[in-house]
């Protein structure tokens, strides 16, 4: 998977963001291309999560510019990130917890009647649509997401972000809370995503699962990047000593 | 949002849940919410014990007669209205400590445009008067709101400091509007908002209503059902919506009934110069009519469109209705303006009914505003609340206090009752909760 030629989907360079002094990102750049799954790796604090979070609108960067097809993006809040079509599949899953499956799935973007007010019916039946899909043994359509369990939050929170027809897809652990099954349904669905031409951005800690379904990975130390590495070209060992020494092997860049 | 628990799609709820117990299937049929019904019991209870109590010790039930359930429903009116709006600042995690005061404030206003400003202008009189008082007591309100929620939002002062301050300051504001002095009577169109002599609508305007309700009741069952056909949805079970239909068009006609029931009074009678032995019915108040008027529309308003569903989303997430794209910050203002434009229209009932405007107008009212939002299930911790349990939390509050007064008790006991039952209430409703879960 080194034949990325062509226009990245997303390229993010040079940003920098600091909170009360101290530089969360400093200076950092990565891209991103169709049908390619980049991981993000590093310690915890190491800036993974600040960094996408300036791609999906949750913070705004100090410093360093985004390039969305190649042309200049300006996202400053949530709705300017949806707009470029990114979704965002958040550690905390960021689900109103008193709401349920169909509400939380269409938050921010309601689905209508003639007369202005919220479609319930038709929302909760294209919930049941993508459900299906998604996770067919889900059923529980009309309680607060509140009942739900781990891994059925997290089919939302997936179905939030794939419903929307999302091109960048940005998943911040989205295994952690997850039975053996159901990370293997994200895993699958991940594979299914990249084949429709998706491009992903993968924060994950379980080394494994970076092998096995990253095509490049990022890894962070101390807000800096260490490297970049084409996950084929190298052992998880290479990775570990990236992310634990901030070691950079031969083969990075 | 809409439809209530259910387990796999073809099967229809009754024969999936399928309880043994004949009044569990009837509430899962139903889809009836068992915390209203919980409401609705207590409520009777009070009425009950009031009516029993003065029967027995006073010799004298007065409780449950149609004129004193006509004059609840009237003092029922300005809590209830509040109450609405308190439901969507407590959701979002806010609380409002200065509606009494911004009654005070504005009741105060109106007073002096209808009585010394107005009639200077228009001559005294004049038919646009109590029109153009009540707008300019609903913008006032409105303002008070907006600046409240812009101090809270974009300020990132708590709202418990800001309205507290509020609470303050717009009394003050209410005393030097006019040197203190209460301003009375007020224009006589302007008067009839209250529900005082004349405000009502009498037998045959109360029928019209109550039908009108009736038909309402019936063509949300029918289209609820033609939603839930459309999308293939599991059904209520026929017999479960016709039952719903009679209770509902029962309760409706009843009240309409017991409105009907309370002749006017021999002297009004005589200012109308009808027979002192005729019996012309009050009919609904129309403080009361306007109470029915924000609530259908409040509820709309929480269930039925956007605004209404990010209230919820940022009471249940204020982080996640962010991450949506929600403005959570203007939304906070809105809620605030609506707020102050909910207490705009509670103090022209408020005034009205006094027929003059004082600068006490709505002392104390903040408190009873919470505590009926809460007893009325709103969760202080947020996301959760509901219209219509505000308004019988009013009606319950409302209840205790005139039922007290009825039965002879003094203003320290009253006092202590109501507190207490607040707490007993909120302390019910967290049982109940944590059954429930």
């Amino acid at each position: 998977m080194t034949t990325n030629t062509g226009t990245p989907l997303v390229e993010m360079r040079d940003i920098s963001i600091s909170f009360g002094g101290i530089k969360a990102v400093d200076h950092v750049s990565i891209d991103l291309h169709p049908g390619e799954v980049v991981g993000l790796l590093g310690h915890n604090g190491a800036g993974k999560s600040t960094l996408i979070k300036c791609l999906s609108g949750a913070y705004q960067k100090d410093a360093g510019e985004i390039y969305i097809n190649g042309e200049k993006a300006e996202i400053s809040n949530p709705r300017d990130a949806r707009h470029y079509n990114i979704e965002t599949i958040y550690q905390t899953l960021a689900l109103a917890d008193n709401l349920d499956a169909a509400s939380n799935l269409f938050l921010g973007r309601e689905l209508v009647t003639a007369a202005g007010f919220v479609d319930d019916a038709q929302m909760e039946a294209e919930t049941r649509k993508i459900m299906a899909r998604l996770n067919p043994n889900f059923r529980k359509f009309n309680v607060p997401v509140s009942a739900l369990s781990g891994g059925q939050r997290q089919s939302v929170a997936i179905a939030r972000a794939v419903y929307f027809n999302a091109k960048i897809l940005i998943m911040d652990e989205p295994t952690a809370a997850l039975g053996p099954q159901e990370t293997q349904m994200v895993a699958e669905l991940i594979q299914e995503l990249k084949r429709q031409g998706l491009g992903i951005f993968l924060i994950e800690h379980d080394i494994h699962a970076v092998m096995d379904l990253c095509d490049r990975a990022v890894v962070m130390k101390n807000g800096q990047r260490v490297g970049t590495v084409n996950v084929g070209d190298v052992t998880d060992d290479d990775i570990l000593g990236m992310i634990i020494m901030g070691k950079k092997p031969a083969k990075a860049y | 949002m809409t439809q209530t628990p259910l387990s796999s799609p073809p099967a229809s709820p009754a024969t999936a849940a399928a309880p043994a117990n004949p009044v569990k299937r009837f509430l899962a049929a139903t889809e009836i919410d068992t915390r209203l019904l919980g409401m609705l019991a207590a409520l009777l209870l009070i009425w009950g014990g009031f009516h029993l109590y003065g029967a027995v010790v006073n010799g004298n039930g007065a409780f449950l007669t149609p004129r004193n359930l006509w004059n609840l429903s009237v003092q029922t009116s300005s809590i209830a209205i509040m109450a609405t709006g308190m439901v969507l600042v407590i959701i979002t995690r806010n609380i409002d400590l200065s509606v009494g005061s911004i009654i005070g404030v504005t009741g105060m206003l109106m007073g002096i445009l209808q009585v010394d400003v107005l009639p200077q202008i228009l001559g005294l009189g004049h038919w646009s008067i109590w029109i153009l008082t009540c707008a300019a007591g609903i913008l006032c309100g409105t303002l008070i709101g907006a600046l409240h929620g812009w101090l809270i939002a974009y300020r990132g002062i708590p709202s418990f400091i800001v309205t507290l301050g509020g609470l303050m300051v717009w009394r003050g504001m209410a005393f030097i509007a006019n040197g203190g002095k209460t301003i009375s009577p007020v224009d006589s169109t302007f008067a009839l908002l209250g529900g005082g002599p004349g405000g009502n609508i009498g037998a045959t305007g109360s029928w019209i209503v109550g039908l009108l309700a009736c038909a309402g009741v019936i063509w949300m069952l029918i289209n609820g059902r033609k939603q839930r056909v459309k999308h293939d949805f599991p059904k209520r079970p026929m017999w479960a919506e016709l039952t719903l239909g009679a209770i509902g068009c029962a309760a409706i006609l009843g009240s309409v009934l017991l409105m009907n029931a309370y002749p006017l009074p021999v002297g009004i009678l005589r200012r109308l110069e009808l027979p002192e032995d005729a019996f012309v019915s009050h009919g609904f108040a129309i403080p009361v009519l306007i109470m029915i008027a924000v609530g259908i529309a409040m509820t709309i308003l929480m269930t039925r469109t956007r605004f209404g569903r990010y209230v919820f989303a940022i009471g249940g997430n204020p982080e996640a209705a962010a991450l949506a794209g929600i403005n959570t910050r203007w939304m906070t203002l809105k809620i605030f303006a609506l707020m102050g434009a909910l207490t705009g229209i509670a103090a022209v009932i408020a005034s009205a009914r006094l027929n003059s405007a004082t600068n006490a107008l709505g002392t104390l009212d903040e408190l009873y505003v919470i505590a009926a939002a809460v007893i009325g299930g709103t969760s202080l911790a947020g996301g959760v609340g509901t219209i219509y349990g505000a308004i019988l939390g009013a009606l319950v509050m409302q209840s205790l206090q005139s039922g007290m007064v009825l039965i002879g008790f003094d203003a320290a006991i009253q006092r202590i009752v109501v507190g207490m039952v607040l707490v007993l209430a909120v302390y019910l409703d967290n049982l109940y909760r944590a059954r429930t879960k």
